[in-house]
């Protein structure tokens, strides 16, 4: 039973406040979501009081700052798009949060750091600032500390330009919090989180003569314990593991993962709907989960020849894949996402609707995220989208699904049954009441 | 996913053509019953999808994921046709039209009721006669009433492309292919895309070379058309076809320059020429002064070009 605890929009819709990555930290107590704009916002919990009991562990506005900015690329004469493309936060080390956040080119580090106390009782200086008069000066005292407003502020940190041709799909931090990767189309880079004039490259898909280009790399995930390991999928539905003690160009797999395709369900389509949009090594780190345009399939890391369990998202679809490649929906890239504890895999689908799978039961849940289901407290109803010919009630029919109200984004906190759903402009916080 | 036989929603509004002569009566029912909804729909998605493929070329940064699937769906199309044999037809049958245009009037009545409006082509866009042309007897006229049934098929898809040689610079371009397969001989599949790759090599001279192709070509036309006439009956790609998919790919293949920096002007793909041409009305059909005109459309298509 999901419970909304807070919703966060913007007063009016723009394009710029259009939602393009959530990400929570390692303990879960900020949330970031990326926007079009180029611009962050940082979410923290309220630590729940007995003040204020029915808080909850509310989300609010921690940080906001502006990451990137468009860019024109005078070489190509082409703009570069602030919008962001992924946050991936780093583990914390001391009191101040580090987070990377990428647009299609630049990858920054941002460092955000808050103050809440001010020292006072300057033996050189005013209240003002002021310098004092020495000769003033007849006693000395000790500066004391007082509580102050609390005062955050995000400071770039680094800056990784420069290395990436093609658009960047992908960032994920190492398990050995010195490293990272990013992913373009064709390329993956390696980098040193404290050097930013050198980067290495790991994989490289590009052929030589680029009319054979038939195949580009989606999305790529670094193991979350094994720090020489790290995969990619493709736009063919492909997924190829990667060990970086093998080779410096990871060219050659060491594991290929691929599903036979099932000649009866064969269609002009079928590539583009076997195209994997997300891919996510779950906490254990044993599974990974990847997301195509119908379903999510989780894949055993030692069985290559096929996934393990596989989840249809929006099968209904299957039968408008002409019209939804007309109108480019087709190609719209969802995201996956574990629970904290592996149990259950969330994406999201049209009409704002978002689905859970319970990997142990094999139950599924198809959640809406809307202003008017959304209250505060108020709990989530099951929906279902009708199949056959007659439409029961409550059941909403395949036709009037709103295809511009797609959940891509959605996050799930580490340790508790809290989730964040980006649906366009807005975001939803719910969590699992439990009494 | 598309069974044969099997009508889909969207594409079940497509209008049977009108018949206008006698003969392209019974081609016209003969086509339509030769053709499946199947093929129908396959050909609606080719369009949509070559549409889409130019569409990504004139924005600013192409999504590479996207135009690499649209491509894919494209050659995967492209493939079934060849081995259906419906590419052979299609394509004999925009020569054979090509050729017999110009050789009666009903003939040309016939072509232009054959094609089809979409939303592309705003004008009528009627197989231009080649000037020269008129001088070739009808021998063709045979291969026409055979491939009249298929002809419909490659009206329409010619209605979304380029099909004049003189009137636009792609199609002219693609003559050349014409004149290398007959030397190489009979042509397969992979000749086919020998030919693309060797069409797209010249990248952004292309245009350049389409202007040169057509100058040279009105001088020698008799040639051309020789070498196109002998070559009717084999299985040849056409030459619109052809630059259909070469100027797919050669802007497709300019992807990567256009990513790494070496901006070329950006490439004019038929539709963009269908859509500027289209505001000057319907081609005139008198091959008389059709030599003139089209030159003065050749200025006008190069100012465009260069003016983009």
């Amino acid at each position: 039973m999901a419970e909304c605890i807070s919703l966060m929009s913007a007063s009016s819709f723009n394009q710029a406040d259009i939602i393009s990555t959530v990400e929570f930290n390692y303990s879960g107590e900020l949330l970031a979501t990326g926007d079009k704009g180029g611009r962050v916002v940082i979410f923290q919990r309220e630590q729940e009081s007995k003040n204020r009991p029915h808080s909850r562990g509310e989300y609010n506005v921690y940080s906001t700052f502006q990451s990137h900015e468009p860019e024109f690329d005078y070489l190509k004469s082409l703009e570069i798009e602030e919008k962001i493309n992924k946050i991936r936060w780093l583990p914390q080390q001391n009191a101040a949060h580090s987070l990377l956040s990428t647009n299609d080119k630049t990858i920054k580090l941002w460092k955000i750091s808050q103050r809440d106390k001010r020292a006072e009782g300057y033996n050189l200086k005013d209240e003002d600032g002021r310098l004092r008069d020495p000769f003033r000066i007849t006693s000395l005292r000790v500066p004391v500390l007082l509580p102050m407003d609390r005062m955050v502020e995000a400071s770039p940190r680094r800056i990784f330009a420069n290395a990436h041709t093609y658009h960047i799909n992908s960032i994920s931090v190492n398990s050995d919090h010195e490293t990272y990767l990013s992913a373009d189309d064709l390329r993956v880079n390696l980098w040193h989180l404290e050097i930013t004039d050198r980067s290495f490259n790991i994989v490289d898909i590009k052929p030589a003569n680029m009319e054979e280009l038939t195949e580009v790399i989606t999305a790529a995930e670094c193991h979350p314990h094994q720090c020489n390991v790290f995969v990619y999928s493709s736009s063919k539905g492909t997924i190829r593991l990667c060990d970086m003690r093998a080779a410096a160009l990871c060219d050659r797999q060491s594991k290929f993962f691929e599903e036979p395709e099932d000649p009866s369900s064969r269609s002009f389509f079928s590539e583009i709907i076997s195209s994997i949009s997300d891919v996510k090594f779950s906490h254990s780190g044993r599974y990974m989960m990847t997301r195509d345009y119908l379903s999510v399939k989780v894949w055993d890391l030692n069985m290559e020849n096929r996934p393990v369990e596989t989840y249809q998202v929006h099968e209904y679809l299957r039968s408008k894949l002409c019209s939804l490649y007309e109108n480019d929906c087709i190609f719209d890239k969802f995201e996956c996402c574990w629970n904290g504890a592996d149990s259950a895999i969330m994406t999201g689908s049209y009409n704002n609707f978002f689905r859970m799978f319970d990997r142990n039961t094999r139950r599924d849940i198809t959640l809406e995220a809307s202003r008017e289901n959304s209250k505060p407290r108020a709990i989530l109803k099951a929906r279902k989208v009708s199949t056959g010919g007659k439409r029961k009630k409550d059941e909403i029919s395949v036709d009037s699904l709103d295809f511009n109200k797609k959940i891509l984004h959605t996050a799930w906190h580490p340790k508790e049954n809290v989730i964040a759903v980006a649906a366009t402009n807005n975001l939803y916080i719910f969590q699992d009441k439990i009494n | 996913m598309f069974p044969k036989g099997t009508k889909r929603k969207f594409s079940d509004s497509r209008e049977e053509p009108v018949a206008g002569g006698e003969d392209v009566n019974q081609s016209s029912l003969a086509a339509v019953r030769m053709l499946s909804s199947y093929s129908l729909q396959r050909q609606s998605l080719l369009d949509m999808s070559l549409i889409k493929l130019q569409l990504c070329h004139m924005l600013v940064e192409p999504n590479l994921c996207r135009s690499v699937l649209i491509a894919n769906t494209v050659r995967q199309i492209q493939e079934e046709m060849t081995q259906d044999g419906t590419w052979q037809i299609m394509t004999q049958a925009l020569s054979a039209a090509n050729a017999a245009a110009q050789c009666s009037a009903d003939r040309l009545v016939a072509t232009e009721v054959l094609c089809r409006q979409t939303e592309a082509a705003q004008g009528e866009q009627v197989p231009k006669p080649f000037p020269v042309v008129g001088s070739e007897g009808c021998p063709a006229k045979e291969v026409l009433e055979e491939e009249a049934a298929a002809a419909e098929v490659g009206m329409t898809m010619s209605t979304v492309s380029p099909q004049a040689p003189t009137s636009y610079l792609p199609g002219t371009f693609g003559m050349d292919p014409c004149w290398e397969e007959e030397e190489t001989g009979e042509d397969d599949d992979d000749e086919e895309e020998e030919e693309d790759s060797e069409e797209c090599g010249s990248g952004s001279e292309g245009e350049e070379r389409e202007r040169d192709s057509l100058v040279e070509d009105t001088r020698t036309a008799e040639q051309v058309f020789g070498t196109f006439e002998i070559k009717n009956p084999a299985p040849s790609p056409d030459p619109a076809l052809e630059e259909l998919f070469s100027d797919v790919d050669a802007s497709y293949y300019d992807l990567d320059t256009v990513l790494t920096g070496m901006q070329s002007v950006p490439k004019m793909g038929p539709y963009d020429l269908l859509e500027s041409l289209s505001s000057h009305g319907p081609s005139p059909l008198s091959s008389s002064t059709s030599c003139r005109s089209d030159l003065n459309e050749l200025d006008h298509i190069m100012e465009i070009i260069v003016g983009s």
